[in-house]
């Protein structure tokens, strides 16, 4: 086969494992509630982890300075006073692992202070896995390939 | 894929042989860098509003490690502003090349200092220090002056660039990864240096000063160190050099076995993983470790960060290689040599690291451009800009872009450079395909 036919191949396989639908798992949505602390400069709990279409209510207390809590992929956020409780509710309707970062100047450390909403299995993790293992033989079929010419 | 030769053009070579909009720009980088030191003394304390902080860290950052090295290699340091007062007073002028006698010391670098280690060292420095270098901006100018004054003293007392050459911690690692960089200054015809009296692109004339970088074009083969300065192209009397376009890692097909670079490579490789822990991550308490320098935790994380640029990441290397002996060769070549195919993946892992901040971040940049002391000024009218993050949805993405193409192209390398040493590629594919893993877990 044609070094360019096995190239075709590779980069439709690496579209497929990027971007193919995987089977959906169900689960019936329920509202959460999460009690988190932030203080400079980390959440307690640093992560946490819904179901999809779950409705999730984040109650934002500050242990310290004046804190706030923005959802990466989500565009909602929240600031809490230090000692006053601050609530943030919204669906989680959109799957993978988003970022939560403090959009509140908070101090030295302010730009690193971040968390992790894992909304349901963090897919492009894996895929991301998968597409590394597929560059790699990518690149022993390429070579094998090219040494056969 | 051929060179394409790029000074063919007579617009491109006069430009670059012009002495003046070199100087144009070292100018406006002088005046932006003491900007900087300033902004940091007496600007505000809260980093992303400060000038220094923003554009060094966010800004310049981003430009030169997305852009300017894997496409320019070491086109930062045609331009960097850090040698250019000690270089005006090396020569004891600006535009004019270096005199026959210099009124300085003008002593040679001893030999066991003309290598990377200095840099190795003066990076592992920054690093280790750098949650607070990287947050704090009055730290950030004391850095900053320490590198300009460093750049002055040895300029004064040492022959040419001394400090970009030996101990830049900047210089060190755009040097390993300029090797990638699809840009290259060569001479055209080897033949014409061998023949040349009196080599004045490495000696100097009345045209240019001998070359700053201490390398005789005639026996360039790699980027590494080679600073883009210009001035072999101004002073060659044979119209023998050339600034050529070339595929992407041309240097690494002929791996070097130089214990220093490979160490750079580690480190660079390693610095990547643990800022990915560190600043990335959600554990609060190891920031605040980092960030408490001096402190008893402190010295534990230090020691951790060590342990894995010094010892992990190169033991478990070497044990790849030892796994992967198909010839008897000396170890230690078999090591340097095979470790060149560290150097794409270390560049994308940065890149990958890179744009998880500075896409983040770059909005602080209009805010910081209005007002860059943080003291309520609205120069342009964005101070008020509120921090939101940008394309946020796109960076998961091209950071897997990334690394995934990192290991493929270290995977690449390892299949020419691994025969080369007299060992199998596969453990040390092997070895970048966990160190990806690893990296994809930490970042995504």
């Amino acid at each position: 086969m044609r070094p360019y036919a096995i190239l075709f191949l590779l980069v439709l396989a690496g579209l497929v494992v990027a971007f193919a639908p995987l089977p959906a798992h169900f689960s019936a949505p329920v509202a959460r509630t999460f009690h988190v602390e932030a203080s400079q400069f980390a959440y307690q709990p640093g992560e946490i982890s819904v179901n999809p279409g779950d409705k999730v209510t984040i109650e934002l207390v500050s242990t310290d300075v004046v804190h706030g809590l923005y959802v990466d992929g989500y565009g909602v956020s929240v600031k809490a006073d230090p000692g006053q409780n601050a609530t943030l509710t919204f669906v989680a309707d959109k799957s993978g692992s988003f970022r939560l970062r403090c959009n509140v100047t908070c101090g030295a450390m302010h730009p690193f202070m971040v968390g992790k909403l894992n909304v349901g299995a963090n897919t492009w993790l894996y895929r991301s896995l998968a597409l590394a293992s597929l560059g790699i033989f990518s690149v022993f079929v390429l070579a094998r390939t090219t040494k056969m010419e | 894929m051929s060179k394409f030769e790029l000074t063919r053009f007579p617009l491109i070579k006069n430009l670059l042989k012009n002495r003046y909009p070199q100087l144009a720009v070292f100018v406006l980088m002088l005046a932006g860098f003491l900007f900087a030191i300033t902004a940091g003394f007496v600007g505000t304390p809260v980093g992303s509003h400060n000038f220094s902080i923003v554009f060094v860290w966010i800004a310049w950052w981003a430009i030169l490690i997305l852009v300017a090295v894997p496409f320019f290699g070491r086109g930062w340091c045609a331009v960097c502003p850090i040698p250019v007062v000690g270089d005006w007073l090396q020569r004891g002028a600006v535009l004019e090349p270096a005199p026959k006698m210099s009124k300085w010391l003008n002593l040679r670098v001893p030999a066991k200092f003309r290598n990377m280690w200095m840099q190795n060292i003066s990076f592992t420095l920054v690093a280790l220090f750098s949650s607070v270098i990287l947050t704090t901006p009055v730290v950030t100018s004391v850095v900053l002056a320490a590198m300009l004054f460093l750049s002055i003293g040895l300029s004064l007392v040492f022959e040419r660039r001394a400090f970009c050459r030996y101990l830049c911690p900047v210089g060190g690692f755009i040097g390993l990864y300029a090797q990638t960089a699809p840009l290259e200054l060569r001479v055209k015809d080897k033949n014409v240096c061998a023949h040349c009296a009196g080599k004045p692109c490495y000696n100097g004339s009345e045209l240019g000063s001998g070359c700053p970088w201490d390398v005789f074009p005639g026996g360039l083969t790699k980027n590494t160190y080679c600073g883009l300065c210009m001035e072999c192209l101004r002073t060659c009397p044979h119209d023998n050099i050339a600034i050529n376009l070339r595929p992407f890692s041309a240097d690494l097909a002929k791996p070097s076995a130089k214990l220093d670079e490979t160490f750079k490579a580690f480190i660079m490789l390693g610095a990547s993983l643990v800022y990915a822990y560190v600043l990335m991550g959600s554990n609060g308490s190891v920031k605040l470790v980092a960030y408490s320098v001096f402190s008893p935790a402190w010295f534990g994380y230090a020691a951790g960060f060590l342990a894995v640029i010094f010892g992990i990441l190169p033991g478990l290397f070497w044990l790849s290689v030892k796994f992967g002996a198909i010839k008897t060769s000396s170890p230690g070549k078999q090591f340097t040599t095979a470790a060149t195919a560290l150097i794409p993946l270390g560049l994308m892992f940065w890149v990958a690291f890179s744009l998880s901040f500075v896409l983040t971040n770059a909005t602080y940049i209009f805010a910081a451009i209005s007002d860059p002391l943080g003291l309520g000024w609205n120069l342009f009218g964005t101070a008020a800009t509120a921090w939101q993050p940008m394309l946020s949805s796109l960076v998961a993405p091209t950071q897997t872009l990334a690394l995934v193409g990192g290991l493929a192209w270290s995977a690449r390398t390892a299949q020419k450079s691994a025969p080369q040493a007299g060992i199998s590629s596969v453990p040390v594919i092997v070895y970048c395909l966990a160190a990806t893993f690893l990296m994809l877990w930490l970042l995504l």
